[in-house]
């Protein structure tokens, strides 16, 4: 089954000459316990699909349906309801609340949600000791380094029940051996927990870790890889030459 | 990577016959280089020969005859463990040539050529990626091998990207491309690097 599916979405910014459509009727899936990759170039579109698949920003035309239901036409509410419960976003510039200490931001998803604060700091804190931050749980954002800042964003995205996971650049920030170790832990919650997640990135090898990888331009899709042979094919082509 | 030297390099551990370094050679290049026997025992006899190293001295030849490194070997290991490869004149790239074929055949879509190029990379890259998860089994060295292979077609996935960014400004500045440069009427308005004239005149 589908959890995210968007159907011709279109996204148009000013008018008249100074119109930029920033994506042209995009269409795209991603299945439950599937991570779909969406590389691009800077402006192709990658980041306002995001923003429309998390419900922050509405389709100029087209159609987002979350877990099989449309979203487009929800209500604020309704809308506010979904990314508390269902949909965990990481920001770019991670959103951290600076009068919060990691573990407050973590379960603050929760919090909103009417969980209190005693029972929510349990997977807030389970959240940050899976992203090896367990011992900064009581730092503020500014006393983190970029690359914890944006852990603790990605345990804040995935705390509670979320199923789907909406990631902006999620390792930008982190050295290389964090970024595959987010990576990982990305995977292991699709296929183990069977969430979904859409992760755009213009970094190939963090791409590479998705089942699917689709490619954006000029806020168009052009092309998409197709579904991975088994790893025996490489050994294979190898002994062949 | 010369036989020669993995040998050696499995000598250093220890003494080994020689089915054992056939074995050993096999599973720590993750079984992607099969070796027969008779390039091992051959490979063995000039490491002999040379003084690089010794046999047991049992006369017996075959996958039971052992062997053990010399203090020439050793050093032997040690100068070409050190010693850089020639990278300095860049390789004849298959791929880069495609691209810069594209740019001058009239019915060529640059951007779909190096899409198609890019989505092969990134395929290939995938399928690396889940062995490194699913089938290293832990095993840090192969890992570190796959790594050295994700980071090679990376590089050549960015230059890709670089690639297509050029094509794009050049495609809104009208700029002249590189075969228009390298052209004999126009080498008074923009010559070819120097590095550039000496790589063609090496192909």
């Amino acid at each position: 089954m589908s959890m995210l599916e968007l159907r011709r979405v279109s996204r148009s910014y000013g008018q008249g000459d100074a119109e930029v459509h920033a994506l042209r009727e995009v269409s795209l899936t991603a299945d439950e316990g599937e991570m779909v990759a969406v590389m691009g170039p800077s402006g192709s579109g990658k980041s306002t699909l995001l923003t429309i698949a998390g419900t922050l920003e509405e389709p100029t035309s087209g159609e987002v349906l979350i877990a099989g239901q449309p979203v487009s036409k929800a209500s604020r509410n309704t809308k506010a309801r979904l990314r508390r419960r269902v949909i965990g976003y990481v920001f770019q510039d991670f959103n951290l609340l600076p009068g919060l200490t990691a573990a407050e931001n973590v379960s603050l998803p929760l919090e909103l949600d009417g969980v209190s604060a005693r029972k929510a700091r349990v997977p807030g804190l389970r959240g940050l000791e899976r992203l090896g931050l367990r011992e900064r749980a009581a730092h503020y954002p500014d006393q983190l380094s970029g690359g914890e800042r944006q852990r603790v964003a990605i345990a804040r995205a995935m705390v509670g029940e979320r199923r789907l996971l909406l990631a902006d650049e999620p390792s930008g920030a982190l050295d290389s051996t964090n970024a595959q170790a987010v990576m990982r832990l990305l995977l292991d919650a699709c296929k183990v927990g069977g969430m979904t997640a859409v992760v755009v990135t213009h970094d190939a090898q963090l791409a590479s870790w998705a089942d699917r990888v689709v490619f954006l331009r000029d806020g168009q899709v052009t092309d998409q890889t197709a579904a991975a042979p088994g790893p025996e094919s490489l050994f294979t082509q190898e002994r062949n030459q | 990577m010369s036989v020669r030297h993995a040998l050696l390099a499995l000598l250093s551990e220890g003494p080994k016959y020689g089915l054992q370094l056939r074995e050993e050679f096999e599973t720590r290049t993750g079984d992607v280089w099969p070796l027969n026997g008779g390039q091992v025992y051959t490979t063995l006899q000039r490491l002999e020969r040379d003084g690089l190293a010794e046999s047991d001295g049992t006369g017996e030849e075959g996958p039971r005859k052992g062997f053990r490194i010399t203090a020439e070997g050793e050093r032997e290991l040690a100068r070409w463990l050190r010693t850089p490869p020639d990278l300095s004149s860049p390789p004849r790239d298959e791929l880069v040539m495609k691209i810069l074929v594209a740019l001058y055949v009239p019915s060529a879509d640059v951007h779909a050529v190096i899409q198609a190029h890019r989505r092969y990379l990134v395929e290939l890259m995938q399928q690396w990626t889940r062995i490194k998860e699913y089938d290293a089994g832990g095993d840090w060295t192969m890992s570190l091998a796959i790594d050295a292979e994700l980071f090679r077609l990376d590089g050549v996935a960015r230059w890709l990207d670089a690639a297509e960014a050029r094509v794009n400004r050049a495609a809104t500045e009208g700029a002249t491309t590189w075969a228009d440069q390298a052209s004999p009427r126009n080498q008074t308005r923009a010559p070819l690097p120097r590095q550039w004239r000496e790589m063609r005149v090496r192909r």
